[in-house]
């Protein structure tokens, strides 16, 4: 199986892995290209998706209530958002995490730092979706 | 033998020079900036998970937060968040070419850094300028 399509470990979970899970081509950081190839993935998808949104935002730059909410509700607007929104926080986070493993070394704060860098992704990405999904299928 | 157990005495040693001892160069000041926009859009998706959230509250909710994001200081964060956007877009298709290996030598990554700036500049005030145009406001 390519190493790419493997979930990702965290920094944590990979040291307790059995060494077996370690022999797997990996490499020393327990994860091989993983984390580098998500990045682009979501790049690329960024890319196009925040390009097609920029033109819904201009829209709705200084628009009144109605329209945005007509706007958003459109299921084309709606998919859009949802894609953007779990492409986009899955970049910020693999991106957030490189910079905290760049800059905070002492362990323990470190291995806080990257659990609040899941939380502030996950809480983003959910009450994102949920707006989005209310605005879709909300009275 | 005894030295065995004893933690092996440490050497101060020489260190590589790091950012402060170089003069800014076009492609480095570039991926400091990519990285800066990376952090300021990771804290801007707050902006807009407030704003959707807003939007499927209620008409209320969403006057006061639209109010304040049409106020100047509003405004000029929305120009950043543009800004920072389309930089760290360029920044990252600059990546992208570089990693199938192609734009390394000088004079292409000059270009390419140049192109960074210059781009998302430009395809900011494009986005300004075409969003005010259509509003009838230019």
């Amino acid at each position: 199986m390519n190493a790419i399509l493997r979930p990702t470990p965290s920094p944590t979970a990979a040291k307790i892995r059995t060494p077996l899970a370690r022999a797997r081509g990996l490499g020393s950081s327990k994860e091989g290209a993983t984390h580098f190839w998500r990045q682009r993935v979501t790049a690329v998808a960024n890319i196009v998706l925040a390009s097609l949104l920029t033109f819904v935002f201009v829209k709705l730059a200084g628009a009144d209530y109605a329209t945005v909410k007509a706007t958003l509700k459109n299921p084309l607007v709606s998919l859009l958002l949802l894609l953007f929104i779990a492409s986009g926080v899955i970049h910020m986070r693999l991106g957030m995490q490189t910079v905290i493993e760049d800059y905070v070394h002492a362990e323990g704060r470190k291995v806080a730092c990257l659990m609040l860098n899941t939380f502030f992704s996950v809480i983003v990405a959910l009450t994102s979706v949920w707006a989005v999904l209310k605005l879709s299928f909300g009275a | 033998m005894a030295d065995a157990t004893q933690a092996p005495k440490r050497h101060p040693r020489p260190i590589s020079p790091h950012l402060s001892i170089y003069s800014p160069l076009v492609n480095m000041v570039m991926s400091i900036v990519h990285r800066l926009t990376g952090v300021a859009l990771y804290f801007g998706t707050l902006l807009l998970a407030w704003w959707l959230i807003a939007a499927a509250t209620g008409p209320a909710y969403f006057a006061f937060v639209n109010g304040l994001l049409t106020t100047l200081p509003g405004k000029l964060v929305l120009l950043g968040y543009t800004w920072a956007l389309m930089h760290h877009m360029l920044g990252g298709m600059r990546h992208l070419i570089w990693d199938t290996g192609r734009g390394f030598n000088i004079s292409t990554v000059n270009f390419l850094s140049w192109g960074t700036i210059i781009g998302s500049l430009g395809l900011t005030a494009a986005i300004w300028v075409g969003a005010l145009k259509m509003k009838g406001l230019l």
